[in-house]
């Protein structure tokens, strides 16, 4: 019998041997074949599901922006999924040298696990968003309802898509720029802005899950009379449909996505260096343009500009800043017992 | 010893201790290692914050419309699974093979392409859903709509568990008790019903699980109204997009429980029905 029980811990050993030892192998197989293509680089870019389209047109031209600065072949992985889906994987051990999500709240998730060092917002320009978007109406052809506004979004028989704030990061923007609105036409009631809050929630047909989903119902499925978007989301949808128009409100919330070069990464790697100049380069002006061709608002006031007949420039933005920050409008809105869940209370 | 010694070489695996280390092993690997990991993250909460956690009025309607849809997607499916299984095992048809492959494909298809087709057809604007809402019935972003798409994803659970059993019943019992006398109603209550029960209950209850715990089919189609088509899994869902992984497991963990007891209790109504059957009281 002893011999038995003997063989067990042995047979359980070296299942756990076996499998640790095929970790660590892996980890050597990685590193040598880095060493042996010094000459070659890969970085993966951790981004969420609209800029999928964006960023294989701008690593092309940063590939070769790279090779004419350092004469080095660089590589880019891309990867894509719902932004706070991306960055708890990252948090969790996802490697990833720079992460370009839609909200800053979503990196800052990623510094609070320790990754990303304290102070990432200031490291690139315009609080370290190269280009930037806004909230607006997507509206079948001809606007048989008549919306122009926010306020028409309340009116009794219209029919709202938006997605879910609570499991959309993206769909945090639709909610505060409606937020924004009412704050505005009320003088800041609070009161009669959260009775605004309760009356478009209520025409809200669909709560998709996440942006793409609230899309879907809203096009393929034929939903309701309008869907609350990412201005860039809009322009793409009606890119290849006639069936559609854009309607731009008077006040929106200037959505900021943000970027990060993850440091615990690129240090282990050794890849900060191309990192720091992966989203560095975004700001150039061929960036830029690329960025507006995709229907990302550019930052540089310049190339918007130029774009003018694209985007709508007199939109009032408000900012995030005006909501005290992510942190504090997370907490206020969005959290367990926020005022989201207080507009669906009965 | 030395009897157990013969017993054993009898055994196509080699010793129980063995075995045994290797199950617990992979077990843990596999299944507590995992669900451990779950309890340990809710533990990080005392009692009374779970306790509040669990009983959120949001949470508590999340638990109604899950478990109401879940109970009544796995009774249709205990019922129009027997019935598929019954036709696949008795009659001969052109056609069967095909048929028979065709039950395990809700296993295959990734359940967000199921919840994205079957909801592009029960819209108002689909194929299905335009008929039904000319009687002013709406299937898409109901509880119906959450009820469809868990049958889809159900069903090949009974199939499965039912149809071995439905085959190594003999016609020939059926044919016996018709001899007897006895009616058709009463075979199938007698003969037929008591064999294929256990299998049933085991069917009904892995269906009942798979639906508690469905996340892809069922957000695209349910509308995902709070208090009114809101999922569980898709509470768990937007406590994880906030970071606040201990509510997330907390709600998780009182969901496994019911899966727990339900698979549980369905495995002590099959134990004690195979032993009457073996001729035990």
């Amino acid at each position: 019998m002893k011999k038995i029980k003997l063989l067990v811990w042995l047979c359980t050993l070296g299942i756990m041997a076996g499998s640790l030892a095929g970790c660590g192998k892996q980890n050597a197989k990685g590193t040598s074949k880095e060493t042996k293509e010094a000459s070659k680089i890969t970085i993966t870019n951790v981004s969420y599901d609209p800029t999928r389209e964006l960023y294989e047109a701008y690593n092309k031209i940063f590939q070769e922006h790279w090779k004419e600065k350092t004469g080095q072949e660089m590589e880019i992985t891309q990867s894509h999924g719902g932004s706070g889906k991306q960055a708890l994987e990252v948090a969790n051990g996802l490697q990833a040298d720079v992460v370009t999500l839609a909200l800053e709240y979503d990196i800052k998730s990623i510094e609070d696990a320790g990754l990303i060092e304290k102070g990432w917002v200031d490291e690139f320009e315009h609080d370290s968003a190269p280009y930037t978007s806004t909230i607006v109406f997507l509206v079948r052809k001809g606007n048989p309802k008549n919306i122009q506004d926010w306020g028409d979004l309340v009116k009794k028989d219209v029919g709202v898509i938006t997605p879910n704030p609570k499991t959309s990061g993206g769909a945090r923007w639709n909610y505060l720029a409606a937020w924004a609105y009412a704050n505005h036409t009320f003088g800041g009631d609070e009161e009669q802005i959260k009775e605004f809050m309760k009356a478009l929630y209520h025409n809200v047909l669909v709560l998709d899950s996440g942006a793409r989903g609230a899309t879907t119902s809203f096009v393929e499925n034929g939903q309701g009379d309008v869907l609350i978007a990412w201005e860039n989301e809009a322009y793409l949808s009606i890119k290849d449909s006639e069936d559609y128009e854009i309607v731009t409100p008077s006040i929106s919330i200037l959505a900021q996505p943000s970027v990060a070069v993850v440091d615990e990464v690129v240090d282990e790697r050794g890849t900060r260096e191309a990192a720091e100049e992966y989203l560095k380069y975004l700001y150039s002006d061929e960036a830029q343009k690329i960025a507006a061709d995709y229907y990302y608002r550019p930052s540089n006031p310049d190339i918007l500009k130029e774009y003018s007949d694209v985007f709508n420039l007199n939109i009032n933005l408000v900012t995030i800043e005006q909501f005290g920050g992510w942190d504090k409008a997370q907490e206020v809105h969005f959290a367990d017992g926020g005022i989201f869940d207080e507009i669906y209370e009965e | 010893m030395k009897n157990r010694g013969k017993a054993k070489k009898a055994r196509v695996i080699p010793g129980f201790g063995l075995s045994a280390g290797v199950t617990l092993t992979m077990l843990s690997f596999i299944v507590i290692i995992p669900l451990a990991s779950l309890v340990i993250y809710t533990a990080q909460m005392d009692f009374h914050e779970f306790l509040h956690t669990i009983t959120r009025a949001r949470v508590l309607a999340s638990f109604k419309v899950s478990f109401l849809t879940a109970l009544a997607a796995s009774s249709v499916n205990a019922v129009m699974g027997m019935i598929l299984a019954w036709v696949l095992v008795r009659y001969e048809f052109p056609g069967k093979k095909i048929m028979d492959g065709m039950i395990e494909l809700p296993f295959a298809l990734p359940t967000a392409v199921a919840g994205i087709a079957l909801t592009s057809l029960t819209t108002d604007k689909g194929w299905i859903g335009s008929i039904f809402a000319g009687w002013g019935i709406q299937i898409a972003y109901t509880r119906v709509g959450i009820t469809i798409a868990l049958i889809f994803i159900g069903i090949p659970f009974v199939v499965r568990s039912v149809q071995p059993v439905l085959e190594k019943l003999e016609p020939s019992y059926e044919e016996a008790a018709g001899v007897l006398g006895a009616g058709k109603a009463q075979i199938f209550r007698q003969v037929i019903f008591p064999e294929v029960r256990p299998a049933l209950f085991t069917g009904f209850g892995l269906a009942f699980a798979r639906c508690l715990g469905e996340y892809g089919s069922v957000v695209f189609i349910a509308g995902n109204k709070p208090y009114y088509t809101e999922i569980t899994p898709l509470i768990i869902m937007s406590e994880l997009q906030e970071y606040d992984y201990t509510s997330a497991t907390a709600i998780a963990l009182v969901m496994l429980a019911v899966a727990f007891l339900i698979l549980f209790a369905m495995s002590l109504i099959q134990a004690k029905n195979s032993k009457i059957l073996r001729g035990g009281n």
